[in-house]
């Protein structure tokens, strides 16, 4: 299990590689890759900014694997999020799970990105053609996060 | 003594990123903790103010009103989470 805040960019093809080396028991590998856009709530994003809380973070998303673990039957996990200045097109979120068969990988896959967006500490500001503005939370990803309750 | 961390608009709108306080006997939790900073009045009654989306942490774990907060704690404010 890893978790990786970093500046800097990352390859998926070069993780999985990584993740999955020499373990045959590894049947099915889901991934998730979030992307910058370039329109938000209706306005133009030139630019963003991700803050973080440095150690709470890391802690956060350990937790989120944790809880994972203990629904499904996983063999490996990788979460890397990116920090500091984006642009539209960059790549900010990469969660990869390892397991032996695919609906584990995948349902552990969205269980872990649900609630990374709902409980890591990030917070992004976005520069737009009116300003600066710092994004908010929307209800709809409390959603997602909240019907894990129902299922599995 | 305990750290107290800020982030994101709330630290833009409140100044400042942390601080150290000596709490007072009558801070033993963090909704006690937050109305001693909002009597400071100005940003910290508007951003902390009851009804407020503030979100805590103590000790690097998500908290509530009735966690209680001690000498030696390090406690976060900051708005909801946008990452992903």
């Amino acid at each position: 299990m890893t978790v990786k805040i970093q500046t800097a960019d990352f390859d998926l093809s070069t993780e999985i590689a990584a993740l999955r080396r020499g373990n045959a028991r590894v049947g099915a590998v889901a991934s998730f890759v979030g992307v910058v856009r370039d329109i938000n709530d209706g306005g133009t994003v030139a630019e963003m900014t991700l803050e973080h809380y440095p150690g709470m973070t890391e802690k956060a998303i350990e937790e989120i694997i944790g809880q994972a673990r203990s629904r499904w039957n996983v063999l490996n996990v990788l979460v890397i999020h990116r920090v500091g200045q984006l642009k539209p097109l960059d790549q900010i979120v990469l969660v990869v799970v390892a397991g032996e068969h695919r609906g584990e990988a995948f349902a552990a896959c969205e269980f872990i990105m649900d609630f990374l967006k709902t409980r890591a500490p990030f917070w992004k500001k976005e520069q737009t053609g009116k300003g600066a503005r710092w994004v908010e939370a929307r209800q709809v990803d409390d959603v997602a996060a909240d019907r894990w309750r129902l299922k599995g | 003594m305990i750290t107290v961390l800020y982030f994101a608009s709330l630290r833009e709108s409140l100044g400042r990123s942390s601080e150290q306080i000596t709490l007072p006997a009558t801070v033993r939790d963090l909704e006690s903790l937050r109305a001693l900073l909002v009597a400071r009045g100005g940003a910290w009654e508007e951003g902390l103010a009851p009804g407020r989306p503030v979100r805590a942490a103590v000790n690097q774990s998500m908290a509530h009103g009735d966690t209680r907060v001690a000498d030696g704690d390090e406690v976060a404010f900051f708005p909801p989470v946008t990452g992903g």
